[in-house]
């Protein structure tokens, strides 16, 4: 399916948000959003995804 | 005289069932009143039109002098009412503003206080304000020159650095002669050069479990720009702790976020978000990684326009949603954030 993954249109075969963070390669210590909600990581795998959803992937950054 | 008045009452009711506005009405009865001056001079005093118009133009002119009297008086009492009200609002911001500050700061933010959102008692609020800006670096350049500027009364800065050459590719408060000076000296100069009416106070050390609380304790409003994910943990939970507002930012290469962290007023807390710093070398440090000088310029500067609007109250700052700026594509996104009721720090109180 299509979504928007940190701004980049992506093609994945994810259908849930913890299957699209492992597809896409992040570790778990990241935040996340679905269409500009935030999701904590414990409901991630229970979050499914459809077609044409944003998704944010957000790691900590520690510069300043 | 009885019919003319039937006439007038007449006029002003069709007038305000039509909705027309009282300026028409009034126009209304004028034109009756002249019709009605004129029956009195066109006509002799016997004739029948005269007679049931009252039968004297002096009486008319009369009458009519007293009414335009009335009215200009009212009209000349309300102007001076408006007025008056005008003035003690105006005179309540110009003294909020000049009790405090002199003609030389009127001047210097007169920018600010005509912003009908900020004002003189914005910016007396600014001046009142004490700030602790943890990190002089990248991001603490930008904050620091542009709270000073703004005249937040009180800023203070905590860093344990020193300036290094590789630093002034963006960390723009310091000079090429501070190389080697500490930080927080090299940044008080800059900031009261740029400000002589802002008092800068340096804590030239790293903060530590032992000494955060005290230090914190001490201001209303924390920013963070630090380059270390242990210091932003601690700081964050002596914020919450002390139910202080935590203005976030952090940047890697081309990106940047921010947000303000605010669970006293319902926001989720920094590790309501990063639950777990990464595993040492998962999330590089600007030395490791690099980062685009003028990234921490627009992440920074965006703090502290974040932070006058924390100060002020004006418009609304982004609590409980995190901007990220992505500096390589030229865009900007904001996703909304929730406490965790798993929070070790704050334990999701607002979930
Ligand atoms: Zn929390």
């Amino acid at each position: 399916m299509k979504i928007v993954l940190n701004g980049e249109a992506r093609e994945v075969a994810a259908t849930d948000l913890a299957g699209l963070l492992a597809e896409c390669g992040f570790s778990g210590r990241v935040a996340t959003s679905l269409n500009e909600d935030f999701v904590p990581a414990g409901l991630r795998a229970a979050q499914t995804l459809t077609d044409g959803d944003r998704v944010e992937v957000v790691a900590p950054m520690q510069g300043g | 005289m009885l019919l003319v008045f039937a006439m007038v009452a007449g006029l002003w009711g069709i007038g305000m069932a039509m909705g027309a506005p009282k300026s028409a009405r009034w126009t209304m009865i004028a034109v009756l009143y002249v019709a009605v001056l004129g029956v009195q001079l066109a006509f002799p005093p016997e004739h029948q039109l005269v007679v049931a118009t009252g039968g004297s133009l002096a009486m008319w002119l009369m009458i009519g002098a007293a009414l335009a009297v009335v009215l200009g008086y009212s009209t000349m009492l309300q102007k001076l009412r408006l007025k008056a009200d005008a003035k003690v609002q105006d005179e309540a911001q110009e003294s909020a503003a000049q009790e405090l500050f002199s003609e030389t700061e009127l001047n210097r933010y007169a920018r600010h206080i005509v912003l009908r959102e900020l004002g003189g008692l914005g910016q007396k609020k600014l001046k009142d304000a004490k700030v602790l800006v943890v990190g002089a670096g990248g991001l603490g350049s930008p904050v620091l020159l542009y709270l000073a500027a703004s005249g937040v009364g009180t800023i203070a800065v905590v860093d344990d650095d020193v300036v290094d050459n590789s630093n002034l590719q963006r960390q723009v408060i310091h000079k090429d002669e501070a190389i080697g000076t500490p930080k927080v000296l090299s940044a008080a100069e800059a900031m009261t050069a740029q400000n002589p009416f802002v008092t800068v106070v340096p804590y030239p050390r790293r903060l530590t479990e032992e000494d955060a609380a005290e230090i914190i304790g001490d201001y209303d409003l924390v920013l963070d720009g630090t380059d270390n994910f242990e210091t932003r943990y601690l700081v964050n939970e002596v914020c919450v702790a002390q139910g202080k507002p935590l203005i976030s930012g952090a940047l890697s290469q081309w990106e940047g976020q921010l947000s303000v962290f605010d669970p006293a007023s319902g926001t989720p807390c920094y590790q309501c978000i990063f639950p777990e710093a990464p595993a040492p070398g998962i999330a590089p440090s600007c030395s490791e990684a690099g980062v685009v000088g003028p990234l921490p310029g627009v992440v920074g500067t965006m703090m502290a326009a974040e932070a006058i609007k924390v100060i002020t109250g004006a418009g609304a700052a982004l609590r409980g949603e995190m901007m990220i700026y992505d500096a390589l594509w030229g865009e900007t996104r904001k996703i909304g954030l929730k406490p965790r009721s798993d929070c070790p720090t704050c334990g999701g109180k607002n979930t």
